[in-house]
């Protein structure tokens, strides 16, 4: 693998590192494991962990391949690995 | 017009559209057939990969167990998307540009084994004909209700459509029916809901109204008055309910998401897409038109279940007039009753129905003193919930019709995308792949069609006695591919130095533990009374059901893999040049066959 593939591999993996923090938290950690103490905030009629749970974490995930395609792409070309 | 005309018609119509355009999209080559020769738009694609995943478990099932087990039921709508994350950014891609057609080519191909690829091929067929079992359950719950007979002619009538319309398509065919199927399943799910919200709530978007007050003008929140409802009645309280316990939901959810990552007639969509960058977007675009049925469904399962209870306890509880007599029960009750998935009994011979939690001792001992024998709603089948909410909700006939339609949609596309999966895996990567390389393209399509007609039968024959509900048989066969196939092809790509036999042990281990964990709950091939455990909760390992058990099993699939691939030989270096080749976009051409 040469210099430029590796460092495109690289700034890939951190990428999905982040996002996939973000993953967890906003479904694993939010709509489960902290799900009594967010409960107790409440947006209009729902606690917010069974928001999380229900509705929360799937608007999220959108945003994640949104921004996960957006910055591949936006790789592809800054490391010229893109598809002609 | 009567509601059983209207509903022939609109079938009928449905039906007539998705035949003709099968017909006008028939796969003339295998190309054609397995992957739609590559000439589909990402929103296509997404839309089409939507009403592929959407079946019946997502239709006409979920919203029931979310009805049933409130906050419990969040693993299906947290599990069942949360796994396009993981297809996104870890798969999609990388198998798009190593460009063949089937999962099975790619791990025969990484992992230079034959013997890689038939374990794939196996792992797969097990998980794919599990979830065609869980199909036919609930085809045959909505061929029952709509030809009013009960439950096993409609399954029977379900399996000869299935049969049809999905041995004649192919992919392509498949692709732009299932683009029909995903708009009527959408518009049915969504308008029922629009009019249940606004009858309840005031409010017509069910994502709001979910959180908003009653429109009864009380100023009670929907869900407060929902969580009074039913533990007013013993039940338990639906925003905090869980399901088993929160280990139980964490690896539940787990599994899920990992097997929708691991599912070939999902992953197989990513392969027919004509660049990287668009097998990237394409997992958006399904996730955006799979979360409009998966944000709506939180509102329509609540919703239901408010409906249902406040049809049988009509008054306050405890006083005679409170519950609904048997001779008044609405229209809908007698529909259900005739398919067999609904039934009550008099068991105090009050002439009206008493429907509580007769397993709560507190309560029950409470409802005794009432003059109350039990529990009377005898059976509900969770699955009926969806089909039977827009006539609890007393919606107009157009509106029960068009739902039943959208109820098919789903277990029809989703039925004909793993029936192909299993087609393509038996002709392609068996046949042509392994034993008979000359085979010609011509018996190569036979040999798939066959295979598809077999898998049907099967299916059909194990959906006479269903191990679970629709949603609970697809968790399971989400379970057997996440602990097989998502964990080599993520090691695949991620992990340049992963093996032969490493791949091969991972899979045999992970599928392995979580069948035996299954069967020796749910009975060998879910056959009744060969479960040597028994499917009871204080024999589960941890309390971890076996439908959540796939997260386990790909844990078991990592750890061996990881360990056997350090004491054995590493991967040729032409392997690891592949590796590193597919990690980059350039350079994908279109996809060859072999």
């Amino acid at each position: 693998m040469n210099k430029t593939a590796e460092q495109y591999w690289k700034a890939n993996i951190r990428l999905v590192s982040i996002l996939l923090v973000i993953w967890f938290a906003c479904s694993f950690l939010f709509g489960i494991i902290l799900v009594e103490p967010l409960n107790t905030i409440k947006i209009g009629g729902v606690g917010l962990g069974f928001w999380f749970a229900q509705n929360g974490s799937i608007y999220t995930f959108l945003v994640l391949i949104y921004v996960y395609t957006k910055r591949m792409n936006a790789l592809d070309v800054e490391f010229d690995v893109h598809e002609d | 017009m009567d509601l059983q005309t209207l509903t022939y018609l609109v079938v009928g119509f449905t039906f007539a559209l998705y035949i003709g355009i099968a017909f006008w999209a028939r796969a003339g080559s295998t190309g054609e057939f397995y992957a739609a020769g590559r000439g589909v738009h990402p929103v296509a694609n997404g839309m089409a990969t939507a009403a592929d995943w959407m079946s019946a478990a997502s239709f006409i099932s979920m919203a029931g167990l979310i009805a049933f087990n409130g906050y419990g039921a969040s693993v299906f709508l947290m599990g069942w998307t949360g796994g396009y994350v993981l297809l996104a950014l870890l798969l999609a891609p990388y198998l798009r540009k190593f460009g063949k057609f089937t999962v099975p080519e790619f791990i025969g191909d990484r992992y230079y084994s034959r013997t890689a690829r038939i374990v794939a091929v196996i792992c797969l067929i097990l998980a794919s004909v599990t979830y065609v079992i869980g199909q036919m359950k609930g085809i045959g719950v909505a061929f029952s209700r709509f030809l009013e007979t009960d439950y096993d002619t409609g399954l029977f009538i379900g399996m000869g459509i299935v049969f049809i319309y999905a041995v004649m398509g192919g992919m392509k065919g498949i692709t732009y029916t299932q683009i029909a199927q995903y708009c009527v399943l959408i518009f049915a799910y969504t308008v029922p809901a629009v009019f249940v919200s606004l009858n309840i709530t005031g409010n017509p978007i069910p994502q709001l109204g979910i959180g908003s007050a009653m429109a009864d003008g009380s100023g009670t929140f929907m869900l407060d008055k929902l969580d009074q409802v039913v533990t007013d009645l013993g039940f338990k309280e639906y925003t905090t309910q869980v399901m088993g316990s929160k280990l139980n939901m964490f690896v539940y959810t787990l599994s899920l998401m990992i097997g929708t990552a691991g599912l070939p007639h999902v992953i197989i969509r990513f392969f027919t897409v004509p660049k990287v960058k668009d097998a990237r977007s394409s997992a958006g675009w399904a996730l955006v038109f799979i979360a409009i049925l998966y944000t709506t469904a939180p509102a329509v399962g609540s919703m239901a279940r408010l409906n249902l209870m406040n049809t049988i306890q009509v008054g306050e509880v405890g006083t005679v007039e409170g519950n609904i007599e048997i001779a008044n029960v609405p229209q809908w009750m007698l529909n259900w009753e005739k398919t067999g998935l609904l039934q009550w009994e008099d068991k105090n011979g009050d002439g009206r129905i008493q429907y509580y939690n007769d397993k709560n001792a507190e309560f029950a001992a409470k409802a005794e003193a009432w003059g109350w024998k039990g529990n009377e709603m005898t059976k509900v089948d969770r699955d009926i919930m969806v089909l039977a909410n827009p006539e609890i909700a007393k919606l107009p006939n157009w509106v029960i019709a068009l739902v039943v339609a959208g109820g098919l949609a789903a277990a029809l596309s989703t039925a004909a995308g793993l029936l192909l999966a299993i087609a393509s895996s038996i002709s392609h990567d068996l046949l042509k792949g392994v034993f008979m390389p000359d085979i010609s393209e011509k018996n190569e399509l036979m040999a798939g069609r066959i295979a598809m007609a077999g898998a049907i039968g099967l299916a059909g024959y194990f959906g006479l006695h269903p191990p679970d509900f629709a949603a609970g048989t697809v968790a399971i066969a989400f379970g057997l591919a996440a602990s097989s196939i998502f964990p080599v092809l993520m090691m695949g790509i991620f992990y340049k130095k992963m093996n032969r036999a490493g791949a091969i042990w991972g899979m045999i281990s992970g599928i392995g533990v979580t069948m035996l964990y299954v069967f020796q709950h749910k009975g060998i091939m879910f056959v009744p009374g060969t479960s040597f455990l028994g499917d009871m909760g204080p024999n589960w390992f941890l309390g971890i059901s076996p439908n959540a058990f796939g997260a386990v099993g790909a844990v078991v699939n990592f750890a061996v893999a990881a360990m056997v691939s350090k004491v054995t030989a590493p991967p040729p270096d032409h392997i690891q040049h592949l590796v590193e080749d597919i990690r980059v976009p350039k350079g994908a051409g279109a996809a060859s066959d072999h």
